[in-house]
């Protein structure tokens, strides 16, 4: 699953942010999932349980999700993004490259393609918490 | 606030021994053509090859090799099809035939999200069919991708060189490696290219005449093989193989 790669990527991120900062544990990581993404929590949250190292041992993981907010470069235009309005295979294209967007998804007010993706693009490590060496 | 995609990059490039980008100054020099045909060429010499598509909003190596009806499998992260021996990449698998209208950020993004969940696996050579100029693809590239060597093709057009001189400063500036330069579609006797090229210090790769025929082997990867387009870009593979 793709939710497995990012996985990967977000232990090897918050490893390298507790390595910089000298933590001996971390305690809590905070990952951002925008909602264009379509990533369902359940398998990431397992795929990161799944892919963690010892320095993990009790961390916590808090997805927090974000609505993806798109504005028309055309018009000016500000909407959210909903999944309903297009097929399943749209939706996965979109999940596996969010920006395939531009391809399927249309202002809903002018019908233009270019727009910005303000906020809800994908997955960012917000924060990690940890124990710091004495 | 952390982009995790980034630092999985070098993860999944980790087994790839040579990246290298057929770019050039230009559009519509036929990089796609070499950039295609090279990798077919290493592939066939035994050599374990990857081909990518980079080019997102004009894509076209899928059409050069014919390829249609296959998506990537999904195995914790995607995993590129085999295609006519070669391990083949494009956003086409997720934008079909629709155009995918996208900015600078856009493509960037993008990039970097397909670098972060492509397994790739142990490959000789990666192939990196580009957009034409320095744009963002180029210049994410040299940011993500330090090790990556350029080969720049050119036409015979002053036009077209004028820009390689431009690319191939940006890339010395970068100290970015470039293996050297191929002339496409020659149509005349003039060896000024080559002259340029020598004057620039760049290697001059191979000359590949216009033929007529190449048109006519798009989609069809054996027939492409046996054009004059191939036996110039046989030149490339051979250098690129003892050489780099």
């Amino acid at each position: 699953m793709h939710e497995w790669a990012l996985a990967e990527a977000i232990i090897n991120a918050a490893s390298e942010i507790a390595d910089k900062e000298r933590m001996k544990e971390i305690t809590k990581v905070t990952i951002r999932v925008g909602e264009l993404q379509m990533i369902e929590p359940e398998i990431l949250k397992f795929a990161l349980s799944q892919t963690k190292t010892e320095k993990f041992k009790r961390a916590k993981f808090e997805l927090q999700t974000e609505k993806a907010r798109l504005k028309c470069r055309k018009c000016g235009h500000t909407w959210f993004f909903t999944k309903k309005k297009i097929d399943e295979n749209e939706q996965e294209a979109i999940h596996f490259v969010p920006e395939i967007a531009h391809t399927y998804v249309k202002c809903p007010r002018c019908g233009s393609p270019d727009f910005e993706i303000e906020e809800g693009r994908g997955i960012v490590l917000q924060s990690v918490k940890g124990v710091r060496e004495a | 606030m952390t982009d995790p995609r980034i630092g999985i990059i070098h993860e999944r490039m980790k087994e790839i021994t040579k990246i290298i980008a057929v770019s050039s100054g230009k559009g519509g020099v036929g990089k796609s053509m070499v950039a295609s045909t090279l990798a077919l060429i290493l592939a066939r010499k035994g050599c374990k090859v990857g081909l990518f598509d980079l080019d997102f909003t004009s894509p076209s190596t899928h059409v050069v090799l014919g390829v249609g009806g296959i998506r990537p499998k999904e195995e914790k992260g995607i995993v590129p099809p085999e295609v006519l021996g070669l391990k083949y990449m494009s956003i086409t698998y997720y934008s079909g035939d629709l155009a995918a209208p996208l900015r600078g950020t856009d493509v960037s993004n993008a990039l970097i999200e397909l670098l972060s969940i492509t397994i790739w696996g142990k490959l000789d050579y990666l192939i990196l069919d580009m957009p034409p100029g320095i744009g963002d693809v180029t210049l994410d590239l040299i940011r993500l991708l330090p090790n990556t060597r350029f080969l720049i093709v050119t036409t015979s057009s002053q036009l077209a060189f004028e820009t390689v001189k431009k690319f191939v400063g940006l890339l010395e500036e970068m100290k970015m490696p470039v293996i050297g330069v191929v002339e496409n579609m020659k149509m005349n006797n003039s060896d000024d290219i080559h002259l340029q090229a020598d004057k620039l210090g760049l290697k001059f790769l191979a000359v590949i005449p216009y033929d007529a025929e190449v048109e006519s082997a798009i989609g069809d990867a054996e027939k492409l093989l046996g054009t004059a387009l191939a036996n110039g870009v046989k030149k490339i593979a051979l250098e690129i193989m003892v050489r780099n």
